[in-house]
């Protein structure tokens, strides 16, 4: 089989179908994608999916979300308007004129009813209209509790910048696919992949990954915010300029020593990378780290501006970067952490 | 059943007396009862199945605890649980183990400036005036710490409906309660737990112990079927049975959970309705999430004007919430 270039498994990631809770077609996909490549692949009843590469002792969990942010339907009126309420952090005025895919293809765009002023823009005046003509409850193709997410196309932009829809973490997930596919032979630690669920909806499906796995390590690979574009609040991440290591963000503070052995690796390997304290927003390690008697975590994030909308922008040396520097972490022995008694 | 069970005093972290009137109804049953380390009632009935169902259902409700006592005998407080304190003023409450009355007390509108006559009153001017004349006195009978609950006693009213306090979620307990004492012959764990109000505490450590595969929350949920809802967005409706969630702010129901609720209505044809309201929390998220994940559905008596004194429920509502969670468990067994 041809081999597919990191770009491609992008588009194809990104373009599907999965907001939180229903992660399938992307986990067919990518399922499809490691193939034969990893020894172990399994799924659980939550709907996370594991990829396991042999090695020595000890477990290391490396994670990324299958999830994207999306929308619920939670009515359906006799005009056959349908009314939203958000799934994850999603801001009702980036909605505005957006195309949003059901998971049988049916597709619409989101309007407002009259407003006197933006400031009275909120999910109540939302609507979204598939070009149904009226419909009773029953027949409607559409039902109350039905997910929608964004429908955009990945477009290659200039300078190898990548725009697409759900990048927050396909991204992350095309990352973890590359690195599987590059390993050979055995490994100092076995690792589990995980592409887990309803990350943006609180973490959740890591939470249940990783009490299972009971791993000894754990490392989150995701997006995070920039502070290169107008007028954007402070922060030291900037498009372009290498993997981001995560010192802290609302889920977790990444353990020093595994904070070293990214910095150490990337040192060795002239990989760059900058260093991400992010105020808000969480990921799968904040899960993972807390997990039984805690799990030594750390994170590497892909810089990507305006997360959470319809265009989100990463830069693919980043991302290429990024599957370098998950790469030898892999392959590294991690340090002993805690565990020995005192002297 | 619901008044008995409404009317005692179960503030969050202090459900002694909801737990003791659940034990004494339970004392004649054959059934395996077990009080954990915070406070939670276990319940197993029947033979241990392959697979372990779990039922939950909260019984601490809302109320206020006292945080001071001033130097005139007033007791301030603050909220236990979500509460709208702009409800508070001139409402009767009791305190303490003793249920000693008191009133929150409010300025009269005599004295009242007009600007202030325009507004919500201050929460933080807020107290409880139980008739003490100095902070000696009220020393003798009020303690820092001691729970407020609104002094209310619950009546029927209408041709259905009950008035009071708490029936989130004695309600739940109320159809766990049944389940328990009826003649059935279902295998199932009843976890009356603690701690909801205040974030789903009792139901994370329920779940770890119970290890259930499979979970039905019996919730109460908010009824938006008052005038001033915008219809386009409302919650749930009195009187149009139980409420099947979709996702709140704990969990997303998976479609298989809540298909089978729907499914188990509709040949039932018992009747039912989505909680199209997707904020506010449960104990499904709680018990969803924890260990290696639990197929939770939840499910919720609609009630209106809830955390506060005088919330409305219906009780056809609740005996068609309680034929659902009884198919559930069948269709499980």
């Amino acid at each position: 089989m041809k081999k597919m270039a990191i770009d491609d498994t992008l588009k194809k990631l990104t373009e599907a179908y999965g907001p939180s809770g229903e992660e399938e077609e992307v986990r067919l996909l990518i399922k499809e994608m490691i193939g034969s490549s990893a020894d172990n692949l399994y799924e659980d009843r939550t709907g996370n999916l594991y990829a396991i590469k042999n090695g020595g002792s000890g477990r290391v969990m490396v994670s990324a979300h299958m999830d994207e942010i999306g929308i619920i339907i939670i009515d359906v009126d006799k005009q056959g308007f349908l009314r939203l309420a958000p799934l994850g952090g999603i801001s009702p005025h980036l909605l505005v004129g957006q195309r949003l895919r059901f998971k049988d293809g049916s597709t619409g765009t989101v309007y407002h009813e009259k407003l006197n002023s933006w400031k009275e823009l909120d999910w109540p005046k939302l609507y979204l209209d598939i070009g149904l003509k009226g419909c009773a409850p029953d027949d409607c193709p559409v039902k109350i509790g039905d997910l929608a997410c964004l429908d955009q196309p990945l477009v290659k932009q200039h300078n190898g910048r990548l725009m697409a829809k759900a990048m927050d973490d396909r991204a992350g997930c095309a990352v973890l696919i590359e690195v599987i596919k590059r390993l050979s032979g055995d490994l100092p630690h076995e690792v589990c992949f995980l592409f887990s669920v309803q990350e943006e909806l609180g973490l959740r499906g890591a939470k249940t990954a990783a009490y299972r796995y009971d791993p000894d390590y754990g490392l989150a690979v995701d997006v995070t915010l920039v502070g290169d574009t107008p007028e954007s609040p402070t922060m030291a991440v900037s498009l372009g300029k290498g993997p981001a290591v995560k010192v802290r963000d609302s889920s977790l503070f990444c353990h020093p020593q595994v904070r070293k052995l990214i910095i150490d690796l990337a040192d060795e390997n002239s990989i760059p990378y900058q260093l991400e304290v992010l105020t808000r927003g969480g990921t799968d390690a904040g899960a993972i780290h807390v997990t039984r008697e805690g799990v030594p975590s750390g994170a590497i994030s892909i810089p990507c501006r305006y997360v959470h909308s319809p265009s989100e922008i990463i830069d693919g040396k980043d991302l290429e970067m990024t599957v370098l520097l998950v790469e030898k972490l892999v392959q590294s022995c991690w340090p002993q952490i805690g565990g020995s008694s005192l002297q | 059943m619901l008044k008995q069970l409404s009317n005692l005093d179960g503030i969050s972290g202090r459900e002694d007396l909801v737990r003791s009137h659940l034990l004494e109804c339970l004392k004649d049953t054959p059934h395996e009862i077990t009080v954990d380390s915070m406070g939670n009632l276990l319940v197993k009935k029947g033979k241990t199945i392959s697979e372990q169902l779990m039922l939950s259902a909260h019984m601490d409700e809302v109320g206020l605890t006292i945080t001071a006592i001033d130097k005139k005998g007033m007791l301030k407080f603050c909220p236990v649980g979500g509460i709208d304190t702009r409800i508070l003023p001139g409402l009767r409450v009791r305190f303490g183990a003793d249920r000693m009355p008191g009133v929150i007390g409010v300025k009269p509108i005599h004295l009242q400036k007009k600007n202030e006559q325009q507004k919500p009153f201050d929460p933080e001017t807020l107290y409880i005036d139980a008739g003490f004349s100095s902070e000696e006195e009220a020393c003798r009978w009020a303690n820092v710490g001691d729970y407020v609950a609104f002094d209310v006693d619950c009546i029927s009213i209408g041709t259905d409906c009950y008035r009071g306090k708490a029936f989130d979620n004695r309600a739940g307990c109320m159809i766990l309660l049944k389940l328990l004492l009826e003649d059935n012959k279902l295998n199932f764990c009843a976890a009356f737990t603690v701690q909801e109000e205040v974030g789903t505490r009792g139901a994370l450590i329920a779940a770890y112990n119970l290890k259930p595969h499979f979970a039905l929350v019996v919730e109460t949920t908010a009824a938006a079927d008052t005038p001033d809802n915008e219809k386009k967005v409302a919650g749930t409706v009195l009187g149009a049975g139980p409420a099947i969630s979709i996702m709140d702010r704990s969990i997303m129901v998976s479609p298989q959970a809540r298909g089978n609720l729907v499914a188990l209505a509709e040949k039932q044809s018992l009747p039912f309705q989505f909680r199209r309201f997707t904020g506010a929390g449960t104990e499904g998220g709680a018990i969803a999430h924890s260990g290696e994940g639990v197929e939770t559905a939840v499910v919720s008596v609609p009630c209106r004007y809830i955390h506060s004194p005088n919330s409305i429920i219906s009780m056809w509502d609740i005996n068609n919430t309680l034929n659902l969670a009884r198919a559930w468990l069948e269709k499980h067994q």
